[in-house]
C-alpha cells in the first residue's frame, strides 16, 4: 500500500481528518522549502503538497502565480524539485505529493518522470490540466510504480465525470471546493457537503478538499464534511509575510481545527 | 483518429471545472452545425452584416512589380471590423446565445479578435469582457478604444509576458470561475477540443468563397495558397476547402528579429511538441517545459504555440511552414500600400512578404492566393513609432 493510502486508512480508523498544507518549491529558495516541509511535519501535517513552478499556471490565482514567478527566477525546475524530495527523504517519511502542470512532465518524459519521482521518494502527483480523459498512459505508468495519481473533481462535475475521475484516482480524490482558481473566495454553504455526499455514493476513496480555504474556521467546516483539507494560497501568503514563529502558530491552529 | 485529435495533436488538457462546459459546447456545436435555422441566421448575417463574400482581388500592379506569378488577394480586410476574426466571433456569439449564456469573454492580441467579439456582443446583446496584455494595449491602442466604444470592458493583463498567451491564461481563469453564465469566445484554431475544429469551421467560409471566385476569374484552381499563422485561424480558414486539391500551401510564422536571435514566434522553426493551454501542439519552450517569451512586430502573431491542426498538416507534408522577419513584414506593409492602395495588417503583411519571395521564382502563368487577413489601420500608429515618426 502506498504511503498516502496508509495515512488515510489510519486516520479513518481513528476518526481523524488529514491536514494537507501546500508550498511552492523554491519560493523563496529550495533550502527554505526544505525547512518549511519539516516544519509542516512537526506541526502535525499528514501529507505535504509541493508545488512545481510553471510559467503559465492557469488554474492558479495571483498568490500562487507570484510564488511560481519567484521560484522560476531562482532557477527552480521539475528536476530540482525531484532532487529536493530525494534530499528531504534523508529526514522525513511524510507522504509528499507533487502538484505540477502537465507540460513540464511531458517534456521530462512521462516514463522517466515517474521512475525518477518514485526513486526520489515522491508518493503522488496532481496535474490540474491533465484530466483522466487524457491520462491513460500516465495513470497506467503511475499504477505500475505505485505512485498515486490524484485527479480533481469540481462543483461542475456531473455524475458521469465523478465516475471517471473517481475510478482513475489513486491515493485520494481532490475535490475543488469552488468553481474557480486557487486562492479565490470560498463560499461556505452546504454545497460542499452535498457534492461530497454525491461523490461518496459513487466511490469509497478518500476525498480531500482544497482551493480557497484560508481561515481556521473554513478549515474546520470543510474537515467536518470530508477526509482532508488542503490549504495552499493562505499558507503561501503566510509563509511570505510572517515570522517563523507566527507561521508555526498558524499551522498549529490549522492542525488543531482539522479533525 | 481519436476524437478531438489531429493525428497526435489536439486533445483537451484543461482543469476538471471546465470539462463539463467543453463537453456541452461540443454537443451544442455538433447540433447547430446541422441546424437549418442557425445556419440560415449565420448566413444572413455573414451577408448583410459582415459583408460577405469578401472579394478576391487580382493585384495587378503588385504582380507586375514582382514579375512572376499572378497574385490574388482574398480581401478579409474588407470584412466588417477589418479582419477575418469576425467570422468566428459572430459564429460563436450566436452559439453562446443559443446555449443560454449571458456573458462572453475573449482574449486578444492585435485587438482584432477583441473588436470582433465586442461587435458580436453588441449585435446580439450580450455582456462582453476582453482580456489583453499590457504590451499589446500599448501597441494596439486604437483597438482598445474601439472595444470600449462598442461597450466591452477591456481588462488589462499585467502578468507574465503581458501579451496574448497571458491574456489566454486570464480568459481561461475567468471562464473557470464564471463557467455557468459565460462563454469563452476563443479567437483562433487553438485550445481544447472543440475549439480548433469549431473555429476552423466558422473560418472555412474564406476558402469556400475563394475557390468559387478563382474558378470564376481564372477557370482553374490556384497553384499556391499563402497565409500568416498566429494561432492559425485565417490559414485554416483558407486552406481547409483546398486540402484535397493538388495545390501547394504555405503558412507564414513570425520570424521576429531572426530565428538565431531567439526573439521570434516561429514555433515550427524554433519549437517542439508540448502541451499548452488545452492542447498538444508545437510550442516554444525551454528544456524544462516552461514556455518561452516570444517577439513579433505584429501582436497577432506574437504567440508561443500554434493550433494543433497545423503540426498535423506539417507532418503529413500537406502544408509547408516558413517565416517572415519583422523587417520583411514591414517592407511588405509598405510595398502593398504603394502598389495597390491596400494597407495590410502587420499580421497579413507576413503572408505578403512570402508572396514577395515566392512570386518572382514562379512563371507568369502560375497563380498565388494570399489571404489578406486584415487591414492595417490599427498598425499605422505603431509603424510610425518604429520609423521614428511622431503623429
Ligand atoms: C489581421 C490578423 N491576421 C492574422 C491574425 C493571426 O491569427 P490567426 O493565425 O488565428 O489567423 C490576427 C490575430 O490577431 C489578425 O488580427
Amino acid at each position: 500500500m502506498n504511503r498516502i493510502e496508509k495515512v488515510f486508512k489510519k486516520l479513518k480508523a481513528q476518526n481523524e481528518k488529514a491536514f494537507i498544507p501546500y508550498i511552492m518549491a523554491g519560493d523563496p529558495s529550495l533550502d527554505k522549502t526544505k525547512e518549511i516541509v519539516l516544519m509542516f511535519e512537526e506541526c502535525g501535517a499528514d501529507i505535504v503538497e509541493l508545488g512545481v513552478p510553471f510559467t503559465d499556471p492557469l488554474a492558479d490565482g495571483p498568490t500562487i502565480q507570484r510564488a511560481a514567478e519567484r521560484a522560476l527566477k531562482n532557477g527552480v525546475t521539475l528536476k530540482k524539485v525531484i532532487a529536493l524530495v530525494k534530499d528531504l527523504r534523508q529526514k522525513t517519511k511524510i507522504p509528499l505529493v507533487l502538484m505540477t502542470y502537465y507540460n513540464p512532465v511531458f517534456k521530462y518524459g512521462e516514463e522517466r518522470f515517474i521512475a525518477d519521482a518514485k526513486d526520489a521518494g515522491v508518493d503522488g502527483v496532481i496535474i490540474p490540466d491533465l484530466p483522466p480523459d487524457e491520462a491513460g498512459k500516465f495513470t497506467r505508468l503511475a499504477k505500475n510504480a505505485a505512485l498515486a495519481s490524484i485527479f480533481l473533481l469540481a462543483p461542475t462535475s456531473t455524475d458521469e465525470r465523478i465516475k471517471k475521475v473517481a475510478s482513475a484516482s489513486t491515493g485520494f480524490i481532490y475535490y475543488v471546493s469552488i468553481t474557480g482558481i486557487t486562492g479565490a473566495q470560498l463560499l461556505l454553504d452546504d454545497s460542499i457537503e452535498k457534492s461530497i455526499k454525491g461523490i461518496r455514493k459513487i466511490s469509497d476513496k478518500p476525498v480531500a478538499v482544497g482551493f480557497g480555504i484560508s481561515t481556521p474556521d473554513e478549515a474546520k467546516a470543510v474537515a467536518g464534511v470530508s477526509d482532508g483539507v488542503i490549504i495552499g494560497s493562505a499558507i503561501v501568503k503566510k509563509a511570505q509575510a510572517s515570522s517563523d514563529k507566527e507561521f508555526r502558530g498558524f499551522l498549529l491552529t490549522l492542525r488543531e481545527v482539522i479533525k | 483518429m481519436k476524437k478531438g485529435y489531429f493525428g497526435q495533436y489536439g486533445g483537451r488538457f484543461v482543469p476538471e471545472t471546465l470539462m463539463p462546459a467543453l463537453i456541452e459546447l461540443e454537443q451544442a456545436y455538433l447540433k447547430y452545425r446541422k441546424d437549418k435555422d442557425f445556419q440560415k441566421e449565420l448566413a444572413h448575417l455573414q451577408k448583410t452584416y459582415i459583408g460577405r463574400p469578401t472579394s478576391l482581388y487580382f493585384a495587378k500592379r503588385f504582380t507586375e512589380h514582382l514579375g512572376g506569378a499572378k497574385v490574388y488577394l482574398k480581401r478579409e480586410d474588407l470584412a466588417h471590423t477589418g479582419a477575418h476574426k469576425i467570422n468566428n466571433a459572430l459564429g460563436q456569439t450566436l452559439l453562446a446565445k443559443r446555449i443560454g449564456k449571458k456573458r462572453i469573454i475573449a482574449e486578444t492580441g492585435a485587438g482584432q479578435h477583441g473588436v470582433a467579439t465586442a461587435t458580436g456582443a453588441a449585435l446580439i446583446g450580450l455582456e462582453c469582457d476582453v482580456y489583453m496584455g499590457t504590451q499589446d494595449m500599448k501597441r494596439q491602442a486604437l483597438n482598445v478604444f474601439r472595444m470600449r466604444l462598442l461597450g466591452a470592458r477591456v481588462l488589462e493583463v499585467a502578468v507574465g509576458s503581458q501579451t496574448l498567451k497571458d491574456a489566454i491564461n486570464e480568459s481561461l481563469r475567468d471562464w473557470t470561475t464564471n463557467v455557468g453564465t459565460t462563454h469563452y469566445v476563443l479567437g483562433t484554431v487553438f485550445g481544447p477540443h472543440p475549439f480548433p475544429s469549431m473555429v476552423r469551421d466558422f473560418q472555412s467560409i474564406i476558402g469556400k468563397e475563394a475557390k468559387k471566385q478563382i474558378l470564376q476569374a481564372e477557370g482553374r484552381l490556384p497553384d499556391y495558397l499563402v497565409a500568416c499563422v498566429g494561432g492559425g485561424s485565417n490559414a485554416m480558414g483558407l486552406f481547409h476547402e483546398f486540402l484535397d486539391d493538388e495545390i501547394k500551401m504555405v503558412g507564414v510564422e513570425a520570424g521576429g528579429k531572426g530565428i538565431e536571435t531567439g526573439e521570434h514566434a516561429a514555433r515550427f522553426a524554433g519549437g517542439s511538441v508540448g502541451v499548452f493551454q488545452g492542447c498538444k501542439t508545437y510550442l516554444l519552450q525551454d528544456d524544462d517545459g516552461n514556455i518561452l517569451g516570444t517577439h513579433s512586430v505584429s501582436a497577432g502573431l506574437d504567440y508561443a504555440a500554434v493550433g494543433p491542426e497545423h503540426p498535423f498538416l506539417k507532418d503529413m507534408g500537406r502544408v509547408e511552414y516558413t517565416y517572415a522577419t519583422d523587417d520583411e513584414a514591414l517592407a511588405a506593409f509598405e510595398l502593398l500600400s504603394r502598389k495597390e492602395g491596400i494597407i495590410p495588417a502587420l499580421e497579413s503583411a507576413h503572408a505578403v512578404a512570402e508572396a514577395i519571395k515566392l512570386a518572382p521564382k514562379l512563371s507568369k502563368d502560375k497563380i498565388i492566393i494570399v489571404n489578406l487577413s486584415g487591414r492595417g489601420d490599427k498598425d499605422v500608429q505603431h509603424v510610425a513609432n518604429i520609423k521614428g515618426i511622431e503623429l
